[in-house]
Order: structure tokens, then sequence, then C-alpha cells
């Protein structure tokens, strides 16, 4: 076997320049060779990103240091490389692409000049011979009409057309060794299935060898040779993808793997005759866009969405992002107001009533945010933040404090959390706390919108599980908003799917996600990332599942 | 991944508009600057029986004295105990400084915190508070000075009202961005009322920039009345403030530098104090800083 294109031995990484500083990265080896794929995988926390900013030399000085270990790329040392070799070493022989496309190219310069930037400052080629070469790579990642896109800001492009140019200014001095950070992560599973086969032809080409971090094993199922695990900053396993998915060692990658929800819809429930809670109807809205000139330009984000909810039951709408889901979401729950259609709930026309009428039946509906984050006031403490709903409607306070006390309970926090901030609390345990405030005013409906996007495999697992538990012995019926089909197929009876603000397919979950019967369902289900495996189960799905 | 606490803070907030101000001696630096601006206060207050002199006797006949047991400081142009002149100075001085830091935060917070949640006195009040910015603040102040005369109340108004425009643009900005929070909306889904929202979800938002600006403002404040004072807009000469001891003592910087080192030096002091004062509250007030210091 050849020598490893990149080489990491023993690696430590500690916070601070203590000796005995807590340690971020500790003793991690691992080595990419050429044409490989190595996925880095682990959740939030792990070090998966620490370890690529060390190989890149862009850890942040005095905060983070490595300590002890090796890290050779083409057997030349980097820990020990100084400033100036390294900033050689960038672009030439190792590149590197982020997460956010959106915030990682300068938007006040035209993309074409950006990846400019890179051939001027590593080769001495003239104008022309760089823009030829911009143009060339471009075209290799498949960028439409080149010459335009050369000189177009990065506003102009989509999330996918920016990710393409990040990977084209990675790859333009064809370096050995490319380190992707989760660059898939923030796409839409569509663009996502497009870029993972863009660099894995790419790779194929130019024989780079790719250090893959991301938290997704769907995505690990497409892309990985190799897969090493990650957990608190230790290596937990490395092996081939096969070995990984169908006969993991070690516990932990076990539990990481049947965390990872199935893309086989779970057991239909049996249809209940339960009285409907919420319906909407023909729900519509259109925002305007007035232009100087008085040209008005109307952007429908939802148009003429039906849904009907029973209790006890779970709806889904499924779409990628931009397709209308959330303004639906905020429509039901009257956060903003819907130009069209109406929403009934429970037998009630809610959707024309004024901030004052609106009043008594707002308890009836509750929502929780995506963000676990930024869904709690950070200065006001738990145990207040639960009990807001039920002093709003008239409740005592020392009762609603007792109440929040009860309902953090139900969610499997432990009482005293209730005088805490929500700063000393992880994000999984957030968004408990998010679901007991819903719940702290007897809802009907529960609006989801996106509420286990932002979590951790094994915490969204636990929190699906928590859900799924509360509408058992509640009875709270659920309306679940999410870009994710394998959480959709395992928490929803009834999947709605939208695009460009439409319902294009409704129907049973089992019905909707095994035999679609659009075109965009199906493109949609075959670009979900590792469909054809059954991660929980370490074997690849039956062939008729998910065909 | 097993659901644990993270470990409680040493200090815990019993709410976060009301901190414990055990923060005065969290730091070395904050204690140092608390006794100083306190020490400056308590002689500002206590001005009458402190003095060694009367800071407004003329005594011709001892200009520009040297220090000496008499004059601690020496004299000034006129004769007069320049440390007397200092003492009594602090208190027009920080009235100033203090008085319009809270006029003009009151007004703008005020005007602020609506025009950022009601979109239509929005557009009435912002235009208004341009109007306002519109005026250079010196000129301002010369005209209601010169309209109503010279007096600390009138050199207040005019030192408050251009600083309300700015205080209500931050305060709205703050709000702007912090109405589309998820926890607003999310008490806007539990049925709470405006005045709850705004007290309790956007108010605490304000108090961090707020802070920085008025402990600036404050500062600026003190220099603004010493500006006025030398421009002869501003409080009548005679009456000792820090800018009237140093606008004087600008002319006789070369004989006697001392006429402006010493009223300069306490209003530094004082300004310095006031700006570390306001930083240490700015992050007592936040729960997630509190964290940070634990963690360190």
């Amino acid at each position: 076997m050849t020598a490893p294109v990149l080489d990491i031995t023993d690696l430590v990484v500690s916070l601070g320049r203590d000796t005995n500083a807590p340690r971020i990265i500790d003793g991690v080896s691992v080595s990419v060779y050429e044409r490989e794929t190595l996925c880095l995988v682990g959740e939030s926390g792990s070090g998966k990103s620490v370890t690529s900013l060390t190989v890149m030399g862009l850890l942040q000085k005095n905060a983070l240091s490595p300590r002890a270990g090796s890290v050779k790329l083409v057997g030349e040392e980097l820990l020990t490389a100084s400033d100036r070799r390294l900033r050689q070493l960038r672009a030439t022989r190792m590149a590197m692409i982020f997460q956010e496309p959106m915030t990682a190219l300068n938007p006040v310069l035209p993309v074409g000049r950006q990846i400019d930037e890179v051939l001027r400052a590593h080769t001495s080629l003239d104008a022309r011979s760089r823009k030829k070469r911009i143009l060339d790579m471009m075209e290799q990642v498949r960028l439409p009409q080149v010459e335009r896109i050369f000189a177009s800001y990065p506003h102009r492009l989509s999330g996918g057309q920016r990710q393409r140019i990040m990977i084209a200014m990675a790859l333009v001095l064809e370096p050995k060794l490319l380190i992707a950070d989760e660059p898939t992560t923030a796409l839409d599973v569509t663009t996502q299935k497009q870029i993972l086969t863009l660099i894995r032809d790419l790779q194929r080409d130019h024989g780079t060898a790719v250090l893959f971090i991301t938290h997704d094993m769907g995505v690990v199922a497409e892309i990985a040779d190799r897969v090493a695990v990650m957990r608190n900053g230790r290596l937990v396993e490395t092996g081939s993808l096969d070995t990984i998915l169908r006969q993991p060692a070690m516990e932990y990658t076990r539990n990481l793997l049947s965390s990872v929800p199935s893309l086989v819809p779970r057991a239909p429930r049996a249809e209940t005759t339960e009285p409907v809670v919420l319906e909407a109807n023909a729900l519509g809205k259109i925002y305007r866009e007035r232009s100087l000139l008085g040209a008005t330009r109307e952007i429908a984000a939802a148009d003429n969405v039906t849904l009907t909810l029973r209790k006890g039951r779970t709806l889904g709408i499924v779409g990628e992002s931009g397709s209308g889901k959330s303004t639906v979401a905020r429509c039901i729950v009257r956060l903003i107001d819907p130009t069209s259609g109406g929403v009934r709930l429970v037998g009630r026309e809610i959707s024309h009533l004024s901030r004052r009428l609106l009043q008594p039946h707002r308890k009836r509906i509750q929502i929780i945010f995506q963000d676990p984050y930024r869904s709690l006031n950070p200065r006001v403490t738990v145990g207040e933040s639960i009990a807001e709903g039920p002093i709003n409607y008239g409740m005592p306070r020392p009762q609603a404090l007792a109440k929040a006390r009860e309902l953090l309970e139900l969610v499997d926090l432990p009482p005293d959390a209730i005088s805490r901030y929500p700063h000393q609390f992880s994000g999984g345990q957030r968004q408990r706390i998010a679901i007991a405030r819903a719940l702290a005013l007897d809802p009907d409906v529960l609006v989801a919108d996106e509420a286990v996007s932002a979590l951790d495999v094994s915490v969204q697992a636990q929190v699906l599980e928590l859900l799924d538990e509360i509408q058992k012995r509640l009875g709270v019926a659920l309306l679940f908003i999410t870009h994710d089909l394998r959480v959709a197929a395992q928490i929803c009876d009834d999947v709605a799917v939208m695009q460009h603000g439409r319902i294009v397919e409704q129907g049973p979950a089992a019905e909707v996600l095994t035999h679609p019967q659009q075109a965009y369902t199906r493109t949609l289900l075959d670009a979900a990332p590792g469909r054809g495996w059954d991660f929980a189960n370490f074997r690849p799905v039956a062939a008729t599942a998910a065909e | 991944m097993a659901i644990e606490l993270l470990p409680e803070p040493s200090i815990p907030i019993a709410s976060p508009l009301r901190p414990r101000f055990g923060f005065f001696t969290s730091s070395p630096i904050i204690a140092v600057a608390s006794l100083c601006l306190l020490l400056i206060i308590v002689m500002a207050i206590l001005a009458p029986w402190i003095a060694p002199h009367d800071p407004m006797q003329l005594l011709p006949a001892q200009r520009l004295k040297p220090s000496s047991e008499k004059f601690l400081l020496g004299t000034d142009a006129y004769g007069r105990d320049v440390l007397s002149r200092i003492i009594y100075g602090g208190r027009i001085s920080l009235l100033i400084g203090f008085g319009a830091t809270v006029v003009s935060i009151a007004f703008g917070l005020l005007i602020g915190l609506f025009s950022g949640f009601f979109r239509w006195v929005d557009a009435i009040l912002m235009r208004i508070m341009d109007g306002v910015m519109a005026i250079p603040s010196i000129l301002l102040a010369i005209a209601v000075v010169s309209l109503s005369g010279a007096s600390v109340a009138t050199v207040l108004i005019a030192i408050t009202i251009p600083e309300i425009p700015r205080v209500a643009r931050l305060v709205r900005s703050v709000v702007l961005s912090a109405r589309e929070e998820p926890y607003v909306e999310a008490a806007i889904s539990v049925g709470s009322g405006l005045p709850k929202i705004m007290w309790r979800h956007l108010l605490p938002n304000t108090i961090a920039p707020l802070i920085v600006q008025g402990t600036n403002f404050c500062a600026s404040a003190i220099l603004t009345e010493a500006i006025l004072s030398f421009l002869g807009a501003g409080i009548s000469p005679e009456t000792p403030t820090w800018g009237n001891i140093m606008a004087e003592g600008r002319a006789f910087f070369q004989v006697k530098p001392s006429l402006i080192f010493w009223p300069g030096l306490l209003l530094s002091i004082a300004i310095l104090s006031v700006n570390l004062i306001g930083d240490a509250a700015r992050d007592a007030l936040d729960p997630r800083m509190k964290q940070r210091e634990g963690g360190k």
C-alpha cells in the first residue's frame, strides 16, 4: 500500500496552554489514502471539526493548541510547520470546504474573482490562462453558463451553486487532500445528492484524498470508503464502510446506528373516528413586493393548502426549504395572518379573528420551534417560561409553577430544573423544556416546526420517543413539519408533501413514502441519503421497501 | 447521550432586572472603580462641609499662587481657591452627566420600544427623531440657552435632547431584531399580552447596549457641558464646574498647568469608573455571561 496522504497519529489538542487543561482531542489517529474518502462521524462536540481545523492549521491561537502527536501531509509534518509554509500548503496541497456556503464566500466580490485570488496567490500564471483554468474548473463542478456565473456575486447563486464554487475554489490547484466539513448539511436533499455525486466524481478524476466530516449516517453510506467514529474527542473505531455499518465493534457505534430513523414507515396505527381538531381549508399566504415603479410582484408562499388532523393523530408536512411548510405552520398558529382560506380549530374558525378575539383560542394550539437555543428567553428561568402561559390564562402563580414542575417530570427533566436558566441545558434538554412549555396550556394541537432538526440523532430519537409517549398519554394531535423523510416515516400517520407552496401529494405515510404517486415525491425519496441502508438493523434495505 | 444537567453556576441571579450587587466587589478593578466613583460622589455631596474656602471668593491679590498650606492646589487667575472650586465643580458636572443620561435613556427607551413594536407609530416617531438628529447638538444647546437663559436646568435639557434620538434608534434596532426571535413568537403563542412581551422579553435585551451607550454618553455629557461653558453658552463662568475650571485654565496653561491637570484627572477618573462599572453591570445582567466566568 502507498503512503497515506494524510497521517494523523496520537493527536492531542487541549483547551488553553496549561498542561492539565481539558483535552478536546485525545489521542486520535487516522490516515487518509489517495483516491479514498474517509468519513469522520460523530455527534456535536465530538471533536471532528477541531481535528480538521488542526490539519489546516486554522485553530484559534491560544484558545486551542495541539499538545502531542503528529499530523503529516504527504510526509511533511504540519504541527511544527511555520505559518508561511502552511499558507503555501493550503490550496496547493490541502483545501477545505465548509458547511455554510452562504457565509464562506465574500458577498462583495464576484465569485470568479474569489477563485482567481487562489491562483494569483499560488501561481505565476497570466490573467488569461488563469481565467481559462477557472472556467474549466467551473465546468468540472458542472455549473451552467460559466461565463455569466464567473462575473456573478454570491447572492445571485443558489446554495448548491455556491457550494460548487467553494469546491471549484478548493480543487482548482489540484490539492492532494480535500477536507469537507459538513459540506451538504445546509443544503436540500436533492442538492445534497448532486454535490455528493460531484465530490465523488471529482475525486475519481483527480485522485484526491477526501476527509469528509459529517454527522449524517445517510451521507456516510453514500460517500465513504472508510469510516472513523469519534466521541468526546476520542476515536471510537475505524473500519471500512461495510464493516462499520454491518458489524460495528463498539457499543457506541451500535447505538449511533440504531438511533438513525428508518426510511421504512412504521407500522400504521388503526384509523380513528376521533373528532377532527384542526382543519385548514384552501389556506393561502401571498407576500406582495412593491417595487419603486409601482409594479407588484406576488409570491405565493402557500397556496390552496387543505389539511385535516384528528385527535391523537400525527400529520407530517414534508418538503424542501422554501416549499412553504413553515408558512403553513405559522398561518395555522396565527403567528402570521393567512391571506386566503380558513383554519378551523376544534370546530371554530380562527383565521380571521382579531388579536383580542383570538386570545381564548390560542391556548388550544401550541408550537415548538426548530432552534432550541433561541426559542427560550435566555434571561428568564425555565419555570417562569413554562408557567407564563397558564398565568396568562388566569392560573395563580404558585399553581402554575407547580404545574411547570409536573411538566418537567413529564418530559424527563428533574423538577429542580425549574429555577435554572436555559443556558444550563443542552440542546436536547432545551427542546424538552420547549415541549413542556407548549404542553402547559393543555393544547389540543401541537405544531412542531422542524422540532428535532437541530438535534443529534441519538437526542433526536429520544425527543421523538417523548413526543410519541406524550401523544399516547394526552391524546394531543401533532402537526409535524420536517424536511427529513426518515423522521416523517417514523412519527407520522399521514404525510403531506409540499413543493412551491402547494401540496403535491397527501395520504397515509405508509402509502406516500413507499408508493409515491407523484414524480416530486419520488425525487425526494430517491435523494434521501443512505436510502439503501437499514441502519438500525445493520443491513441493506430489502429491495421491496425503498423502491 | 444521557440526560445530565450542566453544573449549577456559583452565583444564581434573582431576576434579570434585579442583579445581586455583589458584583461591585467581584473583581479588584471593579472594586477600585466603585470606590473612586463613590469618593467623587461623596466629595460632591459634602462640598459645603469639606471645601476649605468659598469657591466664588475673589482675592485679586492672590492670583495664580502655587500650592501652599492655605491654598492646597494654589489659586486661579482671579485668586479663587482651585481645590474648593474642583470640589464644588464635581456637583454640577456629575449632576449633568448622570441627569442627562437618565433623562435621555428614559425618553429614548420609551420612544424606541414603541416604534420598534408598532410599525405605524414607527414611521411618525422616527421621522421626528431624524429631524431632531439633523440639528447640530451644540447649536441646539446655544439656541435653548439663549432663549431661556443659562441655568443648570437649561443646560441639562440642551444636552439631553440631541441624545434622545440616538437612544431611541438603538432601542428600536434591538427591539426590531429581538421581536423576530422564536422566544418572542413562543410568548405570543402562549397568549402573553403586549405589556408582558415588552417588559419581559424585549426590554431585557436593550439593557446591555443601553449601558454601553449610557456610560459613554454620561462621559460626553460632562464634556459637552464643559464645551458649552467654554463657548460662553453654558453655566456662567463664576459657577465652578470641571469644564469651566479647565476652560479658564486653558489661557494660563503654560504658567500653571495644574489648573487643567487636576479637574481633568478627576474627570478622567470619574468617566473611567463609570465605564468600567457599566461594563461589569452589563455582564452581570446577562445570565449567559455568568456561566462563562464560572467556566474559567
